[in-house]
């Protein structure tokens, strides 16, 4: 921490003590306002400090229903009102940037939510919604990630062109990019949710105890959910992980087509870096960048 | 189309001579974005705040970069918590910083409030004590981000529900000692002025008066929700959720009277009514400052030759910081 010039220590304490007994009201409504705040005309000064508790309270579980619109329409603004009340207070955002609220490894809401439903609804029967939550959060990580260029066609060809090299490439993919798969058809939910009111009559025919998996991408300006067979999307998420092409095939077991899910990568532009074993794959003029690390190459190379 | 609007512009029937002095905008919300770029209304600057366009990339910088090519923009900081206790967010200001560096806006602002404490974010403006040490707080931070946007920033009064026992001196003292500490200047937000004279039984009037002439650098007008205390007093909520209000164009005409054609931002949040109805209220923020800058031509003696209104003067005046004399 920087030094700086500080105020008499007993003032800066009572500043920080009166900021710490606001915060730690303005979540917990069985706490009493804090002393130093007060009202001009002796009114109650609990009413005034709820306008705070209100503004905090609403504009964060509005967020959330913005993060998670699907799931809020699912399960009605009560339900949601009441889960999301409960993460709000569990896991206030750690920065000002709300579209990052939930990054931390300890604020997941999906996984928040899959201890919170038998806890606080154990008769709600949606053990599907932890999923669903996977997929919306998936979505909005594809809206904010990085840009990145799709790996030039002169590469791809050469990497192609040397076989033997192929499993143990290194594949990069698109930050955009993920992969959910779900022993639930929250794929299938998710999509009948899309239009201006949701399709009542396929969603009473959805058979929700089935097995879908889809990716998750940005296609210019647009995030696409595409569903895929459960091995591509296990396929993909191996290589997210660091596996190289062979390793990530067998991971994802026989089922894949493994050409398929290629060439879907490669058609959504996803696929961003492609190193070999000796060090990236480049077309003959890029030898000299060769060793190189592949995210600086990838700014290098000119957009396609 | 929708363009900057030129002194020289014809599409203004009752007076379309005099040059208003500066520009008259909105606050850009997500769904206004295709109607805006659509050219459904005519606006001269939009105002965006910088923790909404913090994305490492994707549709959201492509979409303010084009707004950003039509239209002067402010960035508003909702997140810097210039009056928390604790020492600012370093990764954070220095996303902020680069932002502004990447959209040149025409100013920069935030609030005198804080919204996080001991890393957690409460997406409110919170109330702090106005005393010797949060004076000295705040006007380190306030250094601090004029550091590191390498400008003056503007600081905004807020509006306040709630005094604070510590409080040694008034908010327009406070504001004024930050100003003269650290050369930032003003966002004058006459709903905030409003909403805190009446939730604190002050006199919002007296309050602009008390502003020195050259500190306020751009203005907010929002509508604000009526309400009682527990007393039956009157009691403003700050909901950005409905038209300015008349008692806010009054404040608002006073204001320019002091402080002359600022940069002008119309912020709505709730309730958000078709862009075209938004802009309108923009429109009357610039008819009230051409009506300004005529009165303030007529009384100079020499009948105003060479004032606001003068042929010669560039038409991208507007897009500079502090084109007010």
């Amino acid at each position: 921490m920087k030094p700086r010039p500080a105020p008499p220590p007993a003032a800066t304490d009572a500043l920080q003590a009166l900021q710490a007994d606001v915060a730690a009201a303005l979540l917990d409504p069985s706490r009493p306002p804090p002393p130093g705040l007060q009202s001009w005309n002796g009114a109650c000064v609990a009413q005034r400090f709820g306008i705070h508790r209100n503004n905090v309270l609403v504009s964060l579980v509005d967020a959330l229903a913005d993060a998670y619109p699907v799931l809020a329409e699912v399960v009605g603004p009560d339900f949601f009102g009441a889960l999301a009340t409960d993460y709000v207070r569990a896991h206030p955002p750690r920065g000002p940037v709300l579209a990052e609220w939930g990054e931390h490894p300890d604020d997941d809401f999906a996984a928040w939510l899959q201890a919170w439903l038998p806890a606080r609804a154990p008769a709600a029967g949606l053990p599907w919604l932890p999923d669903l939550a996977r997929l919306e959060r998936a979505r909005q990580r594809a809206w904010h990630a990085a840009d990145a260029e799709p790996v030039p066609p002169a590469t791809l060809a050469a990497a192609l062109a040397r076989p033997q090299q192929l499993p143990a490439a290194r594949l990069r993919l698109h930050p955009a990019l993920s992969a959910l798969a779900s022993t639930h058809a929250v794929v299938s939910l998710w999509q009948l949710h899309q239009g201006a009111q949701a399709d009542a009559q396929a969603l009473a025919a959805l058979d929700i105890a089935q097995v879908e998996a889809a990716l998750v991408l940005r296609e210019g300006d647009l995030v696409l959910v595409r569903p895929v067979p459960a091995a591509e999307a296990g396929f993909v998420a191996a290589l997210a992980a660091g596996r190289s092409l062979g390793e990530a095939a067998a991971d994802a077991g026989p089922a894949l087509d493994l050409a398929a899910a290629l060439a879907r990568l490669i058609g959504a532009g996803a696929l961003v870096g492609w190193t070999a074993p000796g060090g990236p794959v480049g077309a003959p003029d890029e030898a000299g960048a060769a060793r190189a690390p592949t995210r600086a190459r990838a700014r290098a190379e000119p957009a396609a | 189309m929708p363009r900057l609007r030129r002194p020289d512009a014809m599409d203004c029937p009752p007076d379309t001579d005099t040059d208003p002095g500066a520009p008259a905008g909105i606050g850009l919300r997500p769904p206004h974005l295709a109607a805006l770029l659509r050219g459904e209304a005519a606006v001269d600057l939009v105002e965006v705040h910088a923790e909404n366009h913090l994305a490492a990339g994707g549709p959201g910088p492509r979409a303010l970069a084009r707004v950003r090519e039509r239209w002067p923009l402010t960035v508003h900081g909702v997140g810097l918590s210039i009056g928390g206790a604790a020492p600012l967010e370093a990764a954070h200001l220095a996303r902020v910083a680069a932002l502004v560096e990447r959209v040149e806006p025409l100013h920069f602002s935030e609030h005198l409030a804080w919204s996080g404490h001991a890393g957690r974010w409460f997406n409110d403006l919170l109330p702090l004590p106005y005393d010797a040490a949060a004076l000295q707080r705040v006007c380190d931070h306030v250094d601090q981000v004029q550091q590191a946007l390498r400008r003056p920033m503007l600081l905004e009064n807020p509006s306040r529900y709630l005094g604070c026992a510590a409080s040694t001196m008034d908010e327009a003292d406070f504001l004024v000692a930050v100003v003269r500490r650290t050369g930032c200047r003003l966002l004058l937000d006459l709903t905030n002025a409003l909403v805190t004279a009446v939730n604190q039984g002050g006199d919002a009037a007296a309050f602009i008066d008390a502003l020195p002439a050259d500190a306020v650098a751009q203005y907010h007008l929002a509508g604000c929700t009526p309400d009682r205390d527990a007393l039956g007093a009157p009691l403003l909520i700050d909901s950005h959720a409905r038209p300015v209000d008349e008692a806010v164009w009054a404040l608002y005409a006073r204001a320019l009277r002091r402080f002359g054609p600022q940069p002008t931002v119309v912020e709505r949040d709730q309730d958000l009514p078709p862009l075209p109805v938004l802009a309108a209220e923009a429109d009357r923020a610039r008819a009230l400052m051409r009506a300004s800058a005529r009165r303030a031509a007529a009384d100079r003696p020499t009948g105003g030759a060479g004032g606001a209104g003068a042929p010669g003067r560039p038409a991208a005046a507007a897009l500079r910081p502090v084109a007010h004399r």
